[in-house]
């Protein structure tokens, strides 16, 4: 069991709470920056917890926790420029929120209303990727364009340690290489890919696999937000000034199931568990800013007032989410018109019309 | 390096070019309309592609718009979704059909729905050209025709020329198209030549997806295309009954209207094709056309393509690829219905 993240793991704020120095590593926030990352810290776990309870109502048909991984979000998010594009995983919900992406826009993936459907360029947050691995392709090509308008932009793209696994990740970490894509490879190795532990994908440390691909790689404590934020502002600067990929691994601990279909107790022990636990992402923050005076009992409570603001507004908003209308399915599979989704639009539409009293069929098209 | 070789920039009349350099004056002209044009792929660059098609493209566009890829077919295709996001419009080169495989998950997965997920706010302005078909002695995995596994995915389009004039025009009118379009160029057809119209303006782009009659008949359709166009247009030629012949150009999707109008004159349909007709096109285009005429078919459509097995050696190959013989034996036996 992977818990212990080993010599070479880069921290600057321990599970204890109390700020550590790094030879290579820093990172001096401001009170105001502290108590904003805690928030950040706890919204997004809000955020996950709602989603996690909507799909427990049968609100969603399915929701992808990111419990545990809010520092690793949350910190290579706030690192990234606003105008520099991220390519998430389906898990990226902590990034979404950093970029200001409304948390119920997730919804629709995982509630059957939308295949993604949001525009990337709003919030310079890509769309969802469920084949694991096949974003990674996609950021090098976004930075090979960076690199042809001679924009100095970083772009960040997301991985676990089961999609390390994939071919398209080594390709990816090919054509970056060869091509010095302005581009950082964030891994979050959240030890589990779905049932599968760390030793089933891999006999080395992640980070060491971008040495033989020639580029630097580096181990960090997924769970403290300031590391994940220095190392990877330092991957993205590194990137910007033409210095090529890095490969950023967050060490961490996916806290909940793979997904909300899964059963993580047929495959981990509680004892697991119980040790990641102490290594909690948020506790660690609080701890250092009650201690530090940064922030006090009722900045804490009115943080978690606002936190309970978005739960309802994910909950109202979610239960409102019109199904999409029968044909939408036709609409956007093409950018320009297509001969047979004509042909299948008007057969559908006049198949539903000759249900004169059908309830069945009546209105949206969802759930039949 | 050291090459010197230019591409014709388009003069005032009519050029003699082969089918391969047809693509590449196509490809060259697209490029310097439209900067954000760029060509990718295996050996495409210095070399100018195993069968030339980019020859000199390097020269004139330079390393950043005609890039040598490394050698994965997934990365390819992957990093041209990456650009395309980024507003350019990648041609990527397939080195041989065989090799598309590799990159099936990103064509099928990626290419073809970012515009759906997206809700049309992406645009997958992405041609994969694929030298495709067989016929030229290759060893195995360099003589496919994959089409029908793509015309089964939603979301992209499949063109193929079966002569210089058309693969010039064609390759033009798929770069500007917003969608993802696979251009098919039948590699045994690469060095016949024909007179190009290289000032010709782009022509409307729904003419990209329309069948064209090559040949008017009236007791037997045979459609057909890109290397087996010619096969066909012979075997017309060489009978004396009055075959049809339509060039179907585009794939997905088919023109069907073009097709439905011909049956209904002949009467009798054949498909062929050099993919296996086992699970081909041709079943599909059958299965249409049966549904629109049926009352008009005096014989059952038949199929003449490859055998269900894989490409065989190649001295087998052209007892598998059907041809004239092939072609008409199918027409005996729809006429003696």
């Amino acid at each position: 069991m992977a818990v212990d993240g080993g010599p070479e793991l880069v921290q600057l704020l321990t599970p204890e709470g109390v700020l550590v120095e790094h030879p290579d590593v820093a990172l001096v926030l401001t009170d105001e920056q502290w108590r904003e990352r805690y928030e950040l810290l706890v919204m997004v776990r809000r955020l996950d917890a709602e989603a996690t309870a909507l799909q427990r109502h049968g609100e969603l048909g399915l929701w992808a926790p990111c419990q545990g991984q809010e520092a690793a979000q949350v910190g290579a998010a706030l690192a990234t420029r606003p105008t520099e594009r991220i390519f998430p995983t389906y898990r990226e919900h902590g990034m979404a929120y950093v970029r200001g992406v409304d948390p119920v826009t997730l919804l629709g993936l995982f509630r059957g209303t939308t295949l993604g459907g949001w525009d990337p360029a709003d919030h310079g947050f890509n769309l969802y990727t469920i084949v694991i691995g096949d974003q990674t392709l996609h950021a090098v090509g976004y930075a090979m364009g960076a690199q042809r308008d001679g924009a100095h932009e970083g772009v960040l793209v997301c991985f676990g340690d089961g999609a390390s696994s994939q071919g398209d990740v080594a390709e990816a970490f090919v054509y970056a290489a060869v091509n010095d894509a302005p581009v950082v490879f964030f891994c979050q190795n959240n030890q589990w890919a779905i049932s599968e532990p760390l030793e089933r994908q891999t006999r080395i440390p992640l980070f060491k696999r971008a040495a033989g691909y020639g580029f630097p790689g580096v181990r960090v404590d997924g769970n403290d937000v300031l590391a994940v934020e220095a190392v990877v502002s330092a991957a993205l600067e590194r990137a910007r000034a033409g210095g090529g990929p890095t490969l950023v691994e967050a060490f961490t601990y996916r806290m909940g199931a793979h997904t909300t279909s899964d059963d993580p107790t047929r495959y981990r022990t509680t004892a697991e568990g119980e040790a990641w636990r102490l290594k909690d992402p948020i506790e660690r923050v609080r701890a250092h800013i009650v201690r530090s005076g940064i922030a006090d009992a009722a900045w804490l409570a009115e943080v978690e007032g606002r936190a309970e603001q978005l739960g309802e507004h994910m909950r109202t908003a979610c239960r409102a989410m019109p199904d999409p209308t029968p044909t939408s399915m036709f609409d956007q599979v093409y950018a320009e018109d297509h001969p047979v989704m004509d042909r299948e639009r008007a057969w559908l539409t006049s198949y539903l019309a000759g249900f004169t009293d059908a309830p069945h069929h009546a209105g949206a098209g969802g759930g039949q | 390096m050291r090459r010197t070789t230019r591409v014709p920039a388009g003069g005032s009349d009519m050029a003699v070019l082969t089918m391969a350099r047809a693509i590449t004056t196509g490809l060259a002209m697209a490029m310097r309309e439209d900067p954000k044009v760029l060509v990718m792929g295996e050996d495409v660059g210095r070399l100018g592609g195993v069968f030339r098609v980019t020859d000199g493209l390097q020269a004139e566009f330079g390393e950043e718009r005609v890039i040598d890829t490394p050698l994965a077919e997934s990365g390819i295709i992957g990093t041209a979704v990456g650009l395309a996001m980024r507003g350019y419009a990648p041609v990527c080169e397939i080195q041989f059909d065989g090799f598309i495989f590799p990159a099936f998950d990103q064509i099928t997965t990626q290419v073809a729905r970012l515009h759906l997920r997206s809700a049309g706010t992406l645009a997958m302005r992405i041609v994969i050209r694929v030298p495709n078909g067989g016929g030229i002695g290759a060893v195995e995995h360099h003589s496919e025709s994959p089409e029908a596994y793509f015309a089964h995915t939603p979301g992209l389009r499949i063109v193929t020329p079966s002569s210089p004039g058309d693969a010039f025009t064609m390759i033009r009118q798929a770069i500007v198209h917003p969608d993802p379009v696979l251009f098919l160029e039948p590699k045994r057809r690469y060095w016949e030549k024909a007179e190009v119209d290289v000032d010709a303006p782009l022509p409307p782009m729904a003419d990209l997806f329309r069948a064209r009659v090559v040949r008017r008949g009236s007791d037997a359709t045979l459609l057909c295309w890109g290397p087996m166009v010619r096969t066909c247009l012979e075997a017309a030629e060489a009978d004396t009954r009055d075959l049809e012949v339509i060039d179907a150009r585009s794939l997905a999707p088919l023109d069907l209207p073009t097709i439905v109008e011909s049956v209904t004159r002949t009467g009798r349909l054949l498909v062929v094709h050099e993919a296996p007709v086992t699970g081909g096109l041709g079943a599909e285009v059958a299965a249409s056309v049966t549904e629109a005429c049926f009352y008009q078919l005096e014989a059952p459509v038949l199929r003449v393509g490859g055998f269900s097995v894989p490409y065989p050696p190649a001295r087998l190959e052209d007892l598998y690829l059907p041809d004239l013989d092939r072609v008409l034996e199918a027409v005996d036996r729809a006429m003696a219905y």
